[in-house]
């Protein structure tokens, strides 16, 4: 493969994998307007447990289902410290995301754990389809399933009864009150899944990659953010489909970005304050834009 | 149900505010009021009389410091609101406090439609749902029901009432709570919003609370008029004596009970407007 195949294929499988995250971005900070940064935490989370499982034996399919789980439970939490026990949202997704870096040092053991010579998704994958492991096809295969798996479940659950009254949670929460839905449960079950998205990601990088380490997650919210105001800016999408497509598309074009940047000679290191950057630019030009034109503004969020 | 029971009966609730601070305020001082089935009650009070907070602690927003509210002779004093929000189908002075902005308006109905029920797995919108909404909407005469694909977030005050309106009544509440839901509207808005609540109320004959700021509004409609003053029910009357009832017996009615002159500009001024 040519080096532009290289960049867009490794990208697109980024992109895919990321995208989860954005996803559940999208989930806790669009569709219920609860700024988690849980994600941080949950995202190592999900890498540390899949890893731990496969170092003890599990099947890796087994360690990526605990790590949904995990992700599932650790969200339950962020959202009980908020609503049964009042903490600020910003607050509560601190908390748990420092809280998990001990959890997640705990499970491994250390600070890393190594997959070298254990069995991956990937390798079960490229075995089934008879390509071998190293082949970025693999992974590209086993990112879109799971990618096109998790949106089509998701698309489905946001537009039944309960899954409405998730997002009319996040829109106006004295309505859906009033209309006899328990908003505490609502906000419980969606940080819950966006958390289980967000582990699940963790745990399918760390089986890529070969080894979950407890610094996996730093900035992972900041992506997510990258990614779902990237895909809102450049695609303007109308409705739920639209808005979780774009959240990864957002994501695809953030690692493109990305990619491209360390292809250039950018230090890795340098990453997450280009990130930073990033999201700043994408949250205050749309500012910039219309205070220059004296258009009417909506006071900042404080969140 | 026991014959005898009334619908909803509240029983010596008071309510304070901001208790222990200069600010101290007894919003609701010890009152009772029995709501019988296909009361149409209009409540009337000056500004600070109760009115809304009465309506908050039967719709259980919050719990009253003393007393009890009793549905079909069952205590849900301290039953959480969205619990009670089966009983009670309640629209707001704000038309944004009943509608959910992000969602399209069949989007909104859909939630309304299950009130007090289990939400479970059903994809919320389809054509049977449509297809009541659509019926639910075209009687308002606002071309709503062509176009609930739109954001309700899109659509003016009095088109979010209408619908907060409908959402409230579509699943045939056995309370109706309206608190001033036509206040901030422009008036002829609001006269096509007042004369869609005259509308569902008689077809589906609900029982319905409905607080106004108006005094003729207060005659007009209803079979019962209730009056609040300073966290009391100073006035309660009936359908027979309602009838005859004029605006300068209201006032009358009033200066007895509460011993003092009316002065409130709004309710006296509101005499002219709509």
């Amino acid at each position: 493969m040519d080096a532009v195949g290289v960049i867009l294929g490794f990208s697109f499988y980024e992109g895919l994998v990321f995208g989860l995250v954005a996803i559940g971005v999208y989930l806790t900070l669009r569709v219920l307007a609860f700024p988690d940064l849980t994600v941080d935490g949950s995202y190592t989370l999900g890498g540390a447990i899949s890893a731990v499982l496969i170092v003890e034996g599990f099947n890796p399919l087994v360690g990526i289902l605990a790590a949904l789980a995990v992700g599932l439970c650790a969200g339950v939490i962020t959202a009980v410290l908020n609503t049964k026990l009042r903490l600020p949202a910003l607050l509560a997704g601190i908390l748990m995301m420092v809280g998990l870096y001990s959890v997640n040092l705990r499970i491994m053991g250390g600070a890393n754990v190594s997959l070298l010579r254990e069995p991956t998704i990937f390798d079960q994958a490229g075995e089934l389809l008879g390509i071998g492991s190293n082949s970025i096809w693999v992974s590209i295969i086993v990112a879109f399933l799971t990618v096109v798996v998790v949106l089509l479940i998701l698309n489905w659950f946001l537009h039944t009864d309960l899954g409405l009254g998730l997002r009319a949670t996040g829109d106006n929460e004295e309505m859906v009150r009033g209309l006899g839905s328990d908003t505490d449960m609502n906000l419980i079950l969606g940080v819950s899944i966006a958390n289980g998205l967000v582990a699940l990601a963790g745990a399918v990088v760390a089986q890529a990659q070969g080894f979950a380490d407890v610094g996996m997650g730093i900035g992972m919210i900041v992506m997510g953010l990258a990614s779902v105001i990237i895909g809102e800016t450049l695609f303007n999408p109308r409705g739920v489909a639209g808005l979780l497509v774009a959240g990864i598309s957002g994501a695809f074009i953030y690692r493109l970005i990305i990619t491209i940047a360390l292809r250039l000679g950018m230090a890795p290191g340098d990453l997450k304050l280009v990130t930073a950057l990033l999201v700043v630019a994408a949250m205050a030009v749309p500012y910039i834009k219309k205070k220059v034109r004296h258009e009417w503004i909506p006071p900042a969020e404080r969140w | 149900m026991d014959k005898n029971t009334s619908l909803l009966q509240v029983r010596g609730i008071t309510k304070t505010f901001s208790k222990g601070t200069v600010d101290e305020v007894t919003a609701l001082d010890d009152v009772s009021l029995d709501v019988n089935a296909e009361d149409y009650i209009t409540i009337i009070g000056s500004n600070g009389a109760g009115k809304t907070t009465l309506l908050n602690v039967i719709a259980g927003v919050f719990p009253p410091e003393e007393g009890k509210v009793l549905i079909n002779g069952n205590d849900v004093t301290y039953l959480s609101e969205y619990k009670r929000a089966q009983y009670f189908g309640r629209v707001h002075q704000d038309p944004r406090v009943g509608t959910g902005a992000k969602l399209t308006i069949e989007e909104n109905l859909a939630f309304a439609l299950l009130r007090g029920q289990r939400r479970g797995l059903k994809i919320a919108i389809n054509e049977q749902r449509k297809e009541l909404f659509r019926s639910a909407l075209a009687p308002l005469g606002l071309g709503l029901e062509n176009r609930m694909d739109a954001f309700v977030g899109t659509l003016s005050s009095g088109q979010r009432q209408s619908i907060a309106l409908t959402m409230a009544t579509i699943s045939n509440p056995m309370l109706l709570l309206l608190d001033e839901h036509v206040a901030n509207l422009d008036p002829r808005t609001a006269q096509i919003v007042f004369d869609l609540t005259e509308m569902i109320v008689q077809r589906e004959k609900l029982t319905t609370a409905m607080i106004t700021h108006n005094m003729e509004c207060a005659l007009k409609y209803g079979n019962r008029l209730i009056m609040m003053h300073r966290g009391k029910i100073i006035v309660d009357i009936g359908h027979k004596d309602k009838q005859k009832l004029t605006i300068n017996d209201l006032i009358n009615a009033f200066e007895q009970a509460a011993g003092e002159k009316l002065v409130d500009e709004a309710i006296l001024l509101s005499r002219t407007e709509l």
